[in-house]
């Protein structure tokens, strides 16, 4: 096989590199240069070297809200994955109560970050928002401004209530590419439910469901807006997670050195996860083409 | 330029990125890579080896910074050391 290869066509990238540029490369370098000193005006700066770099990574703070955004990336994934494979296996394969669900089902996913915080921010008020109302009706003592363990469960509701949606449209397109012959044969051999679940239904998901993970786990790690309406990080800092820990030092308190510094680790933490999820698909895909499979 | 606030060391580091990538394309014209399986999980590209090494180059510095007293120079050349490893075996 005698392949031709024209990298002319590369130059056809090159407004989009300019783009990028100016939109990311430069911007990012900006960071790193302030990462490395102590700006305090236009002509008053210091190198301080690797010390905003050495202050971040030992701060309690930062530790603890890097703790805090891990364990919520778990847990909505924990619940939101099952979730949604759940509710795509029960969704209408056909005619218009499929429409119907899809659209009912999509709702949450076209409002706007910090819309949805204030929903979920009167929606749980103790005096006149249905759910914290309620509650205290039932006599439970709930309240996100006093209770760390309200605020959690609650932003994690919140956040299974914005985005299974998207986990579940992801796993109903991938149910209905698999074609009915592997039914039929299940049929013919008289399998249960759970194992046309467990042998046709999940296997032809995988692809869908890595897509799935890497889209809610990047999402959630950078989640700001949400948590930011509705909590505020709070009570105390218990619900303040990285993104937030970040804007207060940057926009806050305009220690623009120890943010750059702290910028820096957070995008190699994400550059690194989104590595390997990357890779992860890829392979897995390549996997497949070398075994004959579509 | 001085919005950017340049220092020399930021300036060095972005200039061996860049020499880094030129490099990579005029090693990449005069003899395209492979794609092998070296001791990695997964099978690269010379471009890929690069990538993983200077990543696993940031976090050897983070940590080296971080949580241990030694010295700054000690991490560069052990990300050195490592990235030659990856590139030739990886």
């Amino acid at each position: 096989m005698n392949k031709v290869y024209n990298n002319r066509a590369w130059l056809l990238v090159l407004p989009m590199l300019v783009l990028v540029a100016f939109s990311a490369i430069v911007p990012l370098m900006t960071v790193v240069n302030y990462s490395v000193q102590d700006v305090l005006g236009a002509n008053a700066r210091f190198f301080t070297g690797t010390e905003w770099f050495e202050t971040m990574l030992n701060d309690p703070a930062l530790q603890a809200a890097f703790l805090r955004q891990i364990i919520f990336s778990l847990t909505i994934l924990a619940i939101q994955v099952p979730l949604g494979i759940g509710i795509a296996l029960i969704m209408p394969k056909r005619g218009w109560q499929a429409s119907a669900v899809l659209i009912l089902i999509t709702l949450p996913l076209l409002i706007p970050w910090n819309v949805v915080g204030s929903i979920w921010q009167i929606f749980t008020r103790g005096d006149i928002g249905l759910m914290g109302w309620g509650l205290r009706q039932l006599g439970i003592d709930y309240n996100i401004t006093r209770n760390a363990g309200d605020a959690w469960v609650t932003i994690i509701l919140m956040d299974v209530w914005h985005w299974t949606p998207l986990v579940a449209m992801l796993c109903y397109s991938g149910l209905r590419s698999i074609p009915e012959a592997y039914y039929q044969a299940a049929r013919i051999d008289r399998a249960s439910k759970w194992a046309v679940f467990r042998y046709i239904q999940l296997p032809k998901l995988t692809n869908v469901l890595v897509i799935a993970v890497l889209l809610r786990f990047m999402h959630s790690f950078m989640i700001y807006a949400e948590p930011f309406v509705l909590t505020g990080g709070g009570p105390g800092s218990s619900t303040t997670f990285l993104s937030q820990s970040l804007t207060t030092m940057a926009v806050g308190q305009q220690d623009l050195g120890p943010s750059a510094a702290f910028s820096i680790i957070y995008f190699l933490v994400i550059l690194l996860v989104s590595w390997v999820f990357y890779t992860a698909i890829m392979n897995m895909q390549k996997d497949k083409h070398s075994q004959g499979g579509a | 330029m001085s919005w950017m606030v340049w220092t020399v060391p930021t300036a060095i580091f972005f200039s061996a990125i860049a020499a880094m990538l030129a490099g990579m394309t005029v090693w990449e014209i005069v003899s395209p890579t492979i794609e092998r399986k070296g001791f990695l999980p997964i099978s690269t590209t010379r471009g890929d080896r690069l990538f993983v090494g200077l990543l696993c180059a940031a976090f050897i510095h983070l940590g080296v910074i971080g949580y241990t007293s030694l010295s700054i120079w000690l991490a560069l050349a052990a990300s050195l050391a490592w990235l030659v490893v990856l590139m030739r075996w990886g």
